[in-house]
């Protein structure tokens, strides 16, 4: 199949050598689970239990709320034992309301019906079950997936593009899923066509990956599904890229993927609606690679929701050596930890844990102009003069170069010979047009009150006056009257 | 391990530091063979050059009040003041060169705020001021007489030379280059062919065995160094393909036309400072465009002006103007021809669905 060209892009040492020969081992459960709420983009999920509550595993725990939102199940079986705060996912550890369950290690399923024949369920059903299941992108977004299957087959999209890239480096997840579960993820792919309606269905893997493609393509023969190996380079999984690698189009600008008619899905997104359709079990497990040097060994391990970092490293063998850096995602996109008490959540793709010698020295040096950053672009900013403008707080200057294209992948950040953090620039100024724009919104409602108030008050006085001149109106009636009266008297 | 930090996490290995060292290892051949060729006031021409444009930085750093060491040595300074040194006649006096180096890091650089801020290539500034301020130094030439041969001066000679008072007795041959013998021979009304006999040899010009700036003679090593930093990805290939296209296509027509009085391909190829010029200065990243099609541009446009300099101007040469020239439109071209955007048209408007 023809390939289109993607501009930019680099080539990081992949280092998925270290954990890519590891098959997928379960973790065994741990004694505590602490299960955000929070686990997706979208509304934040609201518990359903109390404390005390013994669940099934796959029982849901906390319900999605508004339009983009995901459901939340237990990841075993047990016991609820708090509803609280607890340390989040994220670079600053600041607590987000979280369900811890103490499992009773029967590890027992709640039994829920199954379809004889899942491909002959309607779409709309597969997109409910998935729905019920909690299914978020679990390629790292996690954007709720039945959001996307709907808006798709509403705007009837023709192409189902499959993302097996896994670019980033050191993650292997995906990768052994396809080597290990292929049939399963060929089926969940069938699902998902089946639930849009897609004419086409196109695999995307990166070469480095052959025997997931071998594996793969062997699976999917005499379906409609076709595998097609892509060039390695990052951010080839972003699907921007992907999607314009495999069909050649380009998602318009402040547009989305139905506007060109694509889907795309992760296969580890794949392989989790195929569970839940076939076999009825939520999302309560993914596939985590644990990784990076400081790791004793490195490997992928299938993970209950809610399990803290801490026991996968500790089940990896622990540390071979004092990590310098803990990372959640991928090197390139990923958060850093701060420290290893955090649980993974459905986006958790991998767990790193970084010596002295991979995270290279940050001297900031000042930009010499090279460009490295601009050829990098996979999106054809200049990121060098990005970063000038909203250094001299220009940010309207820096949005008319391209920052609200910016998919933050990293590239310029990782080829800059200065070591400038260009992304972290430009996440820094999203956030100050996002502040900006609250206090606009802020300020257009005070203005709106205040309007509002004035008026009422305007209309008080008036109320006030016309009251006041029919007081004053009556009483001159009255005093004629008294006086006609007085005079006929 | 508990600061914040921002992804990503990763780096590749390259810094500002080993940059500027590529660059200066790719112009080693090219200066070896010029202390070669015209001896120990070389090698005092290129170390004062350096050590002048050491100090000055680090007092413009300390005057910042910046920290000065790090900066000092990313190799910033040093690359200038090589650049300069290796575009300037091998014999002139010292004080051309502290001049020149204190002008190309004070003025060139760090006025503008340092690296990076410069809109003009600060060797080429002071190559241009010091032309026409001592045009009497600036255009002294001298034919090579090798390190250790019998003619060459030893190395008290070669202080002598470099620092000694402007009346040095050394008795080297001086000649006029190549370029500027064409120029008076033509303005004299001489045959071009004429004026050629015994002052072209495409052998010995190949090499650099002719007079010349210290570091430009030899196209052959020069050319070398370029690549290196191709394949290497210190540079694109862009600008200097560019700039001899912008020298050659014009040079080609018009000596076709009229041979008896424009020069060739070959001697605008290996004389004057074009080499140097469309590999290691016209390059500067910070003084040329961002875009592969701007730099295409920028380089027609440092090559056609070299060669209108060259061919029509008073100069002989023309390759430092000409860079300077195209600096000074490189913020124009980096403003009107931007990448396209991914989803985005030309214009920058989204593209329909």
């Amino acid at each position: 199949m023809k390939l289109f060209r993607l501009q930019g892009g680099i080539h990081p040492d992949t280092c998925k050598i270290l954990s890519a020969e590891q098959p997928i081992r379960s973790l065994p459960l741990p004694n505590w689970l602490h299960i955000p709420l929070q686990q997706h983009i979208g509304a934040s999920a609201k518990p359903v239990v109390k404390v005390g509550d013994r669940v099934y595993k796959g029982q849901v725990i906390a319900v999605s709320q508004g339009a983009v939102s995901a459901s939340i199940h237990a990841s075993t079986s047990g016991e609820i034992a708090a509803i609280g705060n607890y340390p989040a996912p994220h670079p600053s550890g600041l607590p987000i309301f979280t369900i811890t369950l103490k499992p009773d290690g029967a590890d027992r399923w709640l039994e829920q019906e199954v379809p004889d024949e899942p491909l002959t369920l309607s779409p709309e059903a597969i997109a409910m079950r998935v729905n019920a299941a909690g299914i978020v992108g679990l390629g790292g977004a996690a954007f709720p997936s039945a959001v996307k299957l709907n808006v798709s087959r509403r705007s009837q999209v023709q192409t189902l593009i499959i993302n097996g890239s896994e670019c980033e480096p050191y993650l292997t997840g995906d990768d052994r899923l396809m080597r290990e579960r292929t049939s399963a993820v060929i089926q969940g792919i069938r699902l998902l066509r089946h639930a849009v309606g897609a004419q086409d269905v196109l695999v995307g893997i990166e070469d480095n990956k052959s025997q997931a493609i071998t594996a793969m393509q062997f699976a999917a023969m005499g379906t409609e599904v076709q595998v097609i190996p892509i060039p390695t380079l990052y951010p080839m999984g972003s699907e921007k890229q992907l999607v314009k690698v495999l069909t050649g189009k380009e998602v318009p600008a402040n547009g989305r993927l139905a506007d060109i008619s694509v889907l795309v899905h992760n296969v580890g997104t794949a392989y989790a609606v195929r569970q839940a359709i076939y076999l009825g079990r939520p999302l309560v497990t993914r596939v985590v690679t644990v990784s990076g040097g400081a790791v004793a060994k490195p490997s992928n391990l299938e993970v209950p929701i809610g399990t803290l970092v801490e026991e996968l490293f500790r089940f990896c063998g622990g540390f071979r050596e004092t990590p310098v850096r803990l990372l959640m995602g991928g090197p390139m996109m990923g958060i850093q930890l701060p420290n290893t008490q955090i649980p993974v959540v459905k986006g958790t793709s991998g767990v790193l844990a970084f010596t002295a010698q991979e995270i290279t020295g940050n001297r900031i040096s000042p930009c010499i102009r090279c460009a490295s950053c601009l050829r990098a672009c996979p999106i054809g900013l200049q990121p060098l003069e990005m970063v000038a403008r909203i250094r001299a707080h220009d940010l309207n200057g820096a949005i008319r170069l391209g920052l609200k294209d910016c998919i933050a992948c990293g590239s310029c950040s990782y080829v800059c010979p200065a070591h400038i953090p260009l992304v972290h620039y430009f996440n820094y100024a999203k956030g100050e047009l996002a502040a900006r724009e609250r206090i606009k919104l802020k300020q257009e409602a005070t203005r709106k009150l205040a309007e509002e108030r004035m008026e009422r008050l305007a209309r008080l006085a008036r109320e006030r006056e016309a009251a006041a001149a029919a007081r004053q109106a009556a009483k001159a009636a009255k005093e004629k009257q008294a006086n006609v009266l007085a005079e006929a008297i | 391990m508990n600061l914040p930090t921002h992804a990503p996490h990763i780096h590749s290995p390259t810094h500002i530091g080993q940059i500027m060292n590529n660059v200066m290892l790719a112009l080693i051949p090219a200066t070896v063979l010029g202390f070669w060729l015209y001896g120990w006031p070389a090698i005092n021409l290129w170390l004062v050059c350096v050590l002048a444009a050491l100090a000055t930085e680090a007092l413009s750093l300390h005057l910042r009040g910046l920290t000065v060491r790090p900066t000092l040595l990313d190799g910033s300074a040093m690359l200038t003041a090589w650049l300069l040194a290796l575009s300037l006649p091998p014999w002139a006096p010292w004080w051309i060169a502290v001049i020149g180096t204190i002008f190309a890091i004070l003025v060139g650089k760090q006025v503008f705020g340092g690296l990076g801020q410069n809109v003009f290539n600060p060797a080429m500034i002071a190559r241009v001021v010091l032309l026409i301020s001592f045009p009497v130094e600036m255009t002294t030439w001298i034919t090579p007489i090798t390190l250790g041969s019998e003619q060459a001066p030893h190395f008290l000679e070669g202080l002598a030379i470099t620092f000694g008072s402007s009346g040095t007795t050394f008795d080297a041959v001086t000649s006029a280059s190549l370029l500027g013998h064409v120029k008076v021979e033509l303005n004299r009304g001489v045959d071009l062919q004429a004026a050629l006999t015994g002052y072209f040899i495409p052998h010995d010009a190949v090499w650099g065995w002719h007079s010349g700036s210290l570091g430009e003679t030899s196209a052959v090593l020069l050319f070398l160094g370029g690549l290196v930093l191709i394949v290497k990805r210190i540079i694109t290939w862009h600008i200097p393909v560019a700039m001899l296209i912008g020298v050659l296509l014009p040079a080609g027509l018009m000596h076709a036309l009229n041979p008896s009085h424009y020069l060739g391909l070959v001697p605008h190829l290996l004389h004057g400072g074009l080499m140097l010029g469309a590999f290691f200065i016209a390059t500067d990243p910070v003084t040329s465009p961002n875009t592969a099609i701007g730099q295409w541009i920028f380089g027609l446009g440092c090559g056609l002006l070299t060669y209108i300099i060259r061919t029509w101007g008073n100069y002989p040469e023309g390759v430092a103007f000409a860079v300077l020239i195209m600096n000074a439109t490189t913020p124009v071209i980096d403003h009107y021809l931007r990448p396209r955007i991914y989803g985005r048209n030309h214009k920058g408007e989204a593209l329909l669905p």
